[in-house]
């Protein structure tokens, strides 16, 4: 089957992108390279094509009981436009999928969802929606850029009326940016101050070619999802289908502070009560290689020779110099420092435990 | 692309230099620009057998691990100590100081199964068209279909 392109498939061919696959679309990998556009967001600017990426909208007036029911997080405490992080849970309390919830009106809230995962999350939301709620998968309808880096802010004011300076985190507005009617969210992937726009599929090349111009004299370069992963990997924040499936839990992952556990009824409830009482058997760690070489995903962890986990993601991190990783392992032997090994091809390489996030501005 | 003429290259895209018995091995110019920044190297030990065809070392881009071939068979005589700390000298210079590792060579007869420069040219310029043709197919299709929807207006 034909892989999806999303509309800004031309812009990336002209820009000279090397096109890969990922999740059933055909998108940018890197243009200039994965290290020297990750080092441009981190110092300047850079602009992501994510329209690969679901948006769900739930509404109705039970669409707030749905959401609390359906999710780790409080979603009471989500003013009108303000958004949230959280994840779907299921009954065992494994994540389905993590998610960013904007309450674009009392009763309608507008979900973005990972690519890889589009066709799932609808059909789960959709499954456990009572007549109180409507739940419509709109991926088809919207385009996504995310504008990040220290000078995304002036990039983007040049083109809008809109006050950024006063749109705080995790909130957004509707403005028209370069005339045209976009969702802006002070929200990111990169653990850089930046903007994620949510516009019409068809105004998306011009949203494109507006920015890429007003952000030219500040240094904005286009950026593939090779760079996206170095980011959020610096900054130990999750990818579904790598930290983060049907198996993990919250606690598991080190994201407890995106669950509520007072929240009085939900899915996975009793199972995360219980797991937060009884400790986790296993917790996601940030490793650091000692010796040259790059633990990636798979590959497994050991101590004293015994197996004690695998590695979700690594890389060779740009801003860092060094090999960096995350892994689940054993609850006991999550101690800060530890020794461990790492096998990389039959190699055993000695890697440590480091704190998270292995970048800090 | 081009490539430099005295040197024999493989399938796999790897260069090989003779220099009498012995010869150098790198990766080709078309080889780094498909992998990207390059910011790992794996060789072989000095004194360990390569066995022609069979994975030898392995360069890691970013993103990937990719393992690198033996065009020829032989004993690692030398190593290019400069890649452990700067592998990225790959991508900068593939067939100067890009090189990755000296053998003696156990058969020359090895050298037969490799290509010329013009040869090798030819091979990735059918390897880009494969690539490009896919394209070309597909942006065909879009193309067909603006044209229709332009007949609707």
């Amino acid at each position: 089957m034909a892989l999806k392109r999303t509309p800004l498939y031309a812009a990336h061919r002209r820009a000279g992108a090397k096109m890969v696959e990922f999740a059933g679309w055909e998108m940018p990998v890197q243009y200039r390279g994965v290290i020297e556009e990750h080092l441009a967001v981190r110092g300047k600017a850079g602009l992501f094509d994510v329209s690969h990426m679901g948006e769900i909208e739930v509404r109705g007036t039970g669409a707030l009981d749905f959401c609390q029911r359906l999710t780790a997080n409080d979603v009471a405490r989500v003013q009108v436009m303000q958004a949230q992080y959280n994840f779907l849970l299921n009954p065992q309390g494994g994540v389905v999928d993590d998610v960013i919830i904007y309450r674009v009106k009392p009763e309608a809230y507008f979900i973005c969802v990972n690519a890889s995962n589009i066709d799932k999350d609808f059909a789960w939301l959709a499954r456990h929606a009572g007549a109180d709620v409507e739940v419509e998968n709109q991926s088809a309808l919207y385009a996504q850029l995310a504008l990040q880096g220290p000078a995304a802010q002036d990039i983007l004011q040049a083109l809008t009326a809109q006050p950024l300076a006063a749109l705080k985190s995790f909130h957004f507005a509707f403005a028209d940016v370069a005339a045209l009617r976009c969702m802006v969210a002070r929200t990111g992937y990169t653990g850089e101050p930046g903007f994620e726009l949510y516009c019409d599929g068809a105004a998306a090349p011009r949203l494109w070619d507006a920015l890429m111009d007003a952000g030219q004299s500040r240094g904005l370069v286009a950026v593939g999802l090779g760079a996206r992963d170095t980011l959020r990997l610096e900054k130990a924040y999750p990818l579904y289908g790598h930290e983060l499936d049907d198996t993990t839990t919250p606690l598991e992952a080190g994201l407890e502070w995106v669950l509520k556990l007072a929240k009085p009824e939900f899915f996975g409830r009793e199972r995360l009560v219980e797991q937060k009482q009884h400790g986790v058997t296993r917790k996601l760690v940030g490793l650091e290689a000692l010796e040259p070489g790059i633990p990636r995903g798979g590959y497994g962890v050991f101590k004293d020779g015994v197996k004690i986990g695998s590695v979700t993601s690594g890389t060779k991190s740009p801003s860092l110099g060094k090999a960096i990783a995350l892994a689940y392992i054993a609850s006991a032997e999550a101690v800060l420092d530890r020794r461990l090994e790492v096998e990389i091809r039959g190699r055993k390489i000695p890697v440590k435990i480091v704190s998270l996030p292995f970048y800090r501005q | 692309m081009e490539f430099p003429e005295g040197l024999k290259y493989s399938k796999e895209h790897e260069w090989v230099l003779v220099e009498g018995t012995s010869a150098t091995i790198g990766i080709t110019e078309y080889a780094q620009e498909e992998l990207g920044d390059i910011v790992f190297v794996e060789l072989p030990e000095v004194g360990e057998k390569i066995v022609k065809d069979d994975p030898f070392g392995a360069v890691e881009s970013v993103k990937a691990v990719s393992d690198i071939y033996a065009p020829v068979s032989g004993e690692v005589l030398e190593t290019n100590e400069i890649l452990p700390d700067n592998p990225e000298t790959i991508n900068d210079d593939p067939y100067g100081d890009g090189w990755m590792v000296r053998v003696e060579l156990s058969d020359i007869d090895d050298l037969k199964d490799l290509m010329d420069a013009d040869e090798y040219a030819e091979y990735v310029a059918q390897q880009k068209e494969d690539d490009d043709e896919e394209e070309d197919e597909d942006e065909d299709d879009d193309e067909e279909k603006d044209e229709d929807e332009d007949d609707e207006k």
